[in-house]
């Protein structure tokens, strides 16, 4: 709250002004991402969109949240939705079908969500400046610090929920191949 | 930084996977609008706890342990999908209507082909969870 006096409006920073062109194209590869009618440039759109994001991190000093992004995301998650594309045999040229009836309806719920959203943060956030001089927050040897020091069993936690994770998608594909065999 | 270059942008991307959530038909593209609103809330997770300052980063662990459930979602959903795949032979999820309420008496049978594959389909699901 004390940084509004420094801040202008008028004059954004080289920071700003790096968020700002990295996040229309974020936005607008997340847009192509949703109403494309080709599904396999849908996952790869969506790879533009997440990488957008990465950079938007490093942006925010969060170094080691980054390349955790670009790892997971753009890495494995793509990939795999990738992968569950060819594996339902979805079109590869234009789909006619690929929005649903409601389109209309999302339409407006969505502009009318953005809207509301949007009015309300920047009435809520009109005065407030993220100080990003200094060391930077995200480092690697912080969060695993932080990680390691302080978050130790929700960590834990997390690695039992993906060892279910796992677990749960081998029965759920075991399954079926049972069934093929039976009959 | 302005905080609201951030916030704006993640409240941009929410709503652009609420759209693509009730828009889309294809399950798979439904599963990557999920995506992007989980994504949209990483960002903010990780702007205000580079603005707040926080001595345990808890936003940073937040947003750590979010990608990690989104990874997990999206592996268990997208083995449903293939296995919706492999009873029904489609991942339009406006087509699993099995559980939806009729709005007429005849209107929902005998009309639609997929009611047929769905009734041949039902007994091997019943099958499957008595097994």
């Amino acid at each position: 709250m004390t940084l509004a006096a420094t801040h202008g409006f008028l004059s954004p920073t080289g920071v700003e002004i790096a968020f700002l062109l990295v996040g229309i194209v974020t936005l607008g590869a997340a847009v192509v991402t949703v109403t494309t009618r080709q599904l396999v440039h849908a996952a790869l759109w969506l790879v533009v969109a997440l990488g957008g994001l990465a950079v938007e991190y490093l942006l925010l000093t969060a170094e080691f949240i980054a390349w955790v992004q670009v790892l997971i995301y753009v890495g494995s998650v793509v990939v795999l939705l990738l992968f569950g594309l060819m594996l339902t045999k979805a079109p590869i040229g234009r789909s006619p079908d690929a929005d649903s009836g409601n389109r209309p309806a999302a339409l407006a719920v969505a502009v009318a969500a953005a809207a509301a959203l949007v009015w309300v943060v920047v009435d809520a956030f009109r005065a407030t400046w993220i100080d990003l001089d200094g060391p930077a927050q995200g480092s690697t040897k912080v969060s695993g610090s932080i990680l390691f020091r302080h978050w130790v069993l929700p960590f834990e936690a997390l690695s039992v929920l993906l060892l279910a994770a796992l677990v749960g998608a081998i029965v759920l594909s075991r399954k079926d191949r049972e069934r093929e065999d039976g009959n | 930084m302005h905080l609201a270059y951030p916030a704006v942008l993640a409240v941009l991307l929410f709503c652009t996977g609420l759209y693509g959530v009730l828009a889309r038909r294809n399950a798979i593209l439904v599963l990557m609008s999920v995506e992007l609103m989980l994504n949209a809330v990483n960002l903010n997770l990780v702007a205000f706890d580079v603005w707040l300052r926080d001595t345990l980063h808890a936003g940073q662990a937040l947003t750590l342990f979010t990608i990690a459930i989104a990874a997990a979602e999206i592996g268990i959903g997208l083995a449903i999908v293939l296995m919706v795949y492999r009873n029904r032979g489609t991942s339009d999820i406006d087509k699993l209507r099995d559980n939806a309420e009729a709005p007429g008496a005849d209107g929902a049978r005998g009309t639609d082909e997929t009611a047929g594959t769905d009734e041949t389909a039902g007994p091997d699901e019943k099958a499957e969870a008595a097994a």
